[in-house]
């Protein structure tokens, strides 16, 4: 990371009591601060425009540590405070950054920790599985809990409710009408219109934080390609990287441009459905039918190529479990040829289309503020005038190898963001004939090394639905001691609840598809 | 809208058919679901799919059933928005906590006689989550399951594999 960058002199500006440690992270510097300082610190970086990344907590022994994870120009801040466990309460960040509203409400769940000065404290991952006081990542609490035998509805939950001659409230879920994960979304109405829409999310809570404490590295990458199965390259990519950081292993050459090719796999194969679904969603079923067979198509090669559809377990600690042949490479380019033809067919039908011009343009439209004050990502972002990625502004490997283009509309809409995945599919399709033709011949996996007590590292990845953070501690014997996946849907999903606001309600399937939040990945 | 009738004209019929030989499989397959689904179930099935904590893997391959090369509905398998409509339940997942009492509404919703298929590994056996504080594991756990399609994920293959063996036993 170069030295001549904004943190240096943020750092001066600062005037508080920071300890820069020596070593940081090959993907961020480490900052120690006090805790009492914690909410200055968020009033000072946001003066600055740094964005909120990622928040979480770890136990070691009878403290906490408190970590979150700043951003700005492709260079991270890890800012970390410790707190003792008999008074665990901080100042809030979320009173500046509304990014970190949710993420505070999930620690405050899963350790206690109290965020004093929090606008929301009500909980948010917690329904009914276990108690009230009890704190499911704490170290003493038992990996199976204490369950009864039903566990009840979470029937109390404190939804905001509107008052008023004509309006009234839809409540729609935990289970959908489509074949789609479940959550609970509660609208408040006028007529068709969008008065105020609030998620109630954390019904796929599975406790995946808690389920990979003491796992070896092959065991939690596995579960890490399940954090949110249509992002099983890039959550497995980031928790391979963050576990090689911590273990000093560097993955060869050729599983980098394998991973590469794996992830720009996946992003085409998402884009392509969610455009498909986007249409469908607004009854232009012909758009549907052409994007789910070139997915299926696609799949097929992901299967023939690389043995599974949706390319689970390809990437693994070291590297990849899987390899390239010259006939492979042959096909894969070949295909990619005939792709892009279909695609400038059917999509030149899709923009002289006057009946999706009327339901895609101005519909959700999320400005360029709330998108940066929710510190949205990926194809939401920048679609919204949020020009980042991971893989131009702070790239790995491969792609410091290549020139990485980023698509970007400012217009915020549901097209917008349409137009924005089609473009990353343009791009992403050029990608991986750049790696092809720079795959060199080599291991496909660099040796394991026991990563001492204590490490840790810092994944970051551009997956397909934009910017992934994850955070790995070992313990001793190779054994997993904290992992925190961020996946983007964290901080996308609220920019829903501001984007369908005036929209009509039989428009929310729409503006939903076309954000697209894993529930997965945001229940954890 | 001339691009339209083009792309679908030149696009043709992409649904695998009986003679392609690869195909053949599915083409059967299918056939066998269609016999089964006429003499059990007057020519039509309908299944409400039930996502009660899945990764959301599952859920792209059950999609997948839907698109033109599988189209499952052409042998009378549909899915359908209420429970109250179904036949079949398809439950991914290991069923989380959070999601017990909906199963159960939903299961309770179903009208007699229903049918439950537990579909990937974590319905099955509870796969890589297994049963914590927060997860039930799999879904017989919860409610009956007469058949279970095993899979992380199930290909959609198997998924049709699975329903056919569902109708061809002696439980439907």
């Amino acid at each position: 990371m170069s030295s001549s960058t904004w943190s240096a002199d943020f750092l001066t500006r600062l005037s508080m009591d920071i300890t820069v440690a020596e070593i940081g992270l090959p993907t961020a510097n480490l900052w120690h601060i006090e805790s009492r300082a914690w909410q200055r610190f968020a009033e000072l970086a946001v003066q600055q425009n740094l964005r909120w990344a990622a928040g979480w907590a770890e136990q070691v022994d009878n403290r906490f540590l408190i970590n979150a994870c700043f951003e700005k120009q492709g260079e991270y801040i890890l800012l970390r405070t410790v707190i003792d466990d008999s008074n665990p309460e901080l100042p809030s960040q979320a009173t500046v950054y509304p990014a970190a509203n949710r993420s505070e409400r999930h620690t405050q769940d899963m350790f206690g920790i109290k965020f004093i000065g929090h606008p929301d404290n009500r909980r948010w991952t917690r329904h009914q599985a276990w108690i009230e006081n009890h704190y499911p990542l704490r170290k003493d609490f038992p990996v199976h809990g204490t369950p009864v035998g039903i566990t009840p509805p979470d029937m109390h939950y404190p939804f905001i409710k509107s008052h008023g001659a004509g309006t009234y409230e839809i409540p729609v879920g935990p289970v959908h009408a489509g074949i789609i994960e479940p959550g609970h979304f509660r609208f408040q109405a006028v007529g068709e219109l969008i008065l105020n829409l609030e998620e109630r999310l954390g019904y796929v809570h599975k406790g995946i934080e808690k389920i990979t404490e003491g796992r070896e590295p092959d065991s939690l990458a596995k579960l890490a390609g399940r954090v949110s199965g249509d992002t099983t390259v890039g959550h497995c990519w980031a928790a391979c990287m963050a576990m090689e950081q911590a273990a000093g292993v560097v993955i060869p050459p050729r599983a980098a441009l394998i991973r590469g090719i794996l992830a720009e796999r996946e992003r085409i194969a998402n884009h392509m459905g969610d455009i498909g679904a986007i249409c469908n969603d607004v009854a232009f079923v012909f758009a549907q039918m052409q994007f789910t067979r070139l997915r299926e198509l696609w799949l097929r090669t992901n299967a023939t190529v690389f043995g599974h559809r949706l390319l689970m377990d390809r990437i693994v600690p070291g590297g990849v479990a899987c390899d390239l042949s010259d006939e492979s490479c042959t096909l894969i380019k070949k295909e990619i040829v005939v792709l892009r033809k279909e695609l400038t067919e059917v999509i030149l039908a899709l923009d002289l289309n006057s009946s999706l011009e009327d339901r895609l343009y101005t519909a959700g439209f999320l400005s360029e503020q709330v998108a940066a004050a929710f510190g949205t990502l990926g194809y939401v972002g920048r679609a919204s005038g949020q020009d980042m990625d991971v893989r131009r502004d702070a790239p790995y490997a491969p792609y410091d190898q290549v020139t990485v283009k980023v698509a970007l509309e400012n217009q915020g809409d549901i097209a917008s963001r349409l137009w924005v995945r089609y473009k990353e599919i343009r791009t992403a399709l050029r990608l991986i004939e750049d790696f092809i033709d720079r795959l060199v011949a080599g291991e496909l996996r660099a040796e394991w090394k026991t990563p001492s007590t204590g490490s840790e590292g810092l994944g970051i990845v551009e997956g397909w639905r934009g910017e992934i953070i994850c955070h790995i501690r070992f313990d001793t014997d190779n054994k997993i001691a904290r992992f925190y996946p961020r996946d983007p849907s964290q901080l996308n999903w609220p920019a829903l609840e501001k984007l369908v606001l005036n929209n009509i309600v039989p428009d929310f399937p729409v503006c939903n598809k076309s954000l697209n939040g894993s529930y997965s990945g945001n229940d954890l | 809208m001339l691009r339209i009738f083009k792309k679908i004209l030149t696009t043709g019929v992409v649904t695998e058919r009986f003679k392609t030989p690869e195909d053949e499989e599915l083409e059967q397959l299918g056939i066998e679901i269609k016999r089964h689904v006429d003499k059990k179930f007057s020519g039509s099935i309908a299944i409400r799919q039930v996502d009660a904590g899945s990764c959301n893997g599952c859920e792209l391959e059950i999609h997948a059933l839907n698109n033109p090369f599988y189209d499952i509905e052409r042998f009378g398998v549909h899915f359908v928005a209420s429970p109250r409509h179904a036949d079949v339940l398809l439950v991914t997942g290991p069923v989380s906590r959070h999601m017990q009492t909906a199963l159960l509404r939903t299961y309770e919703a179903t009208p007699n006689p229903k049918w439950v298929v537990a579909a990937g590994d974590c319905a099955t056996c509870g796969g890589e989550f297994g049963v914590s504080y927060a997860s039930c594991g799999a879904v017989s756990n919860v409610i009956p399951v007469d058949v279970s399609i095993p899979g992380c994920p199930p290909t959609p293959l198997a998924l049709m594999k699975g329903l056919l063996g569902l109708m061809s036993s002696d439980v439907a």
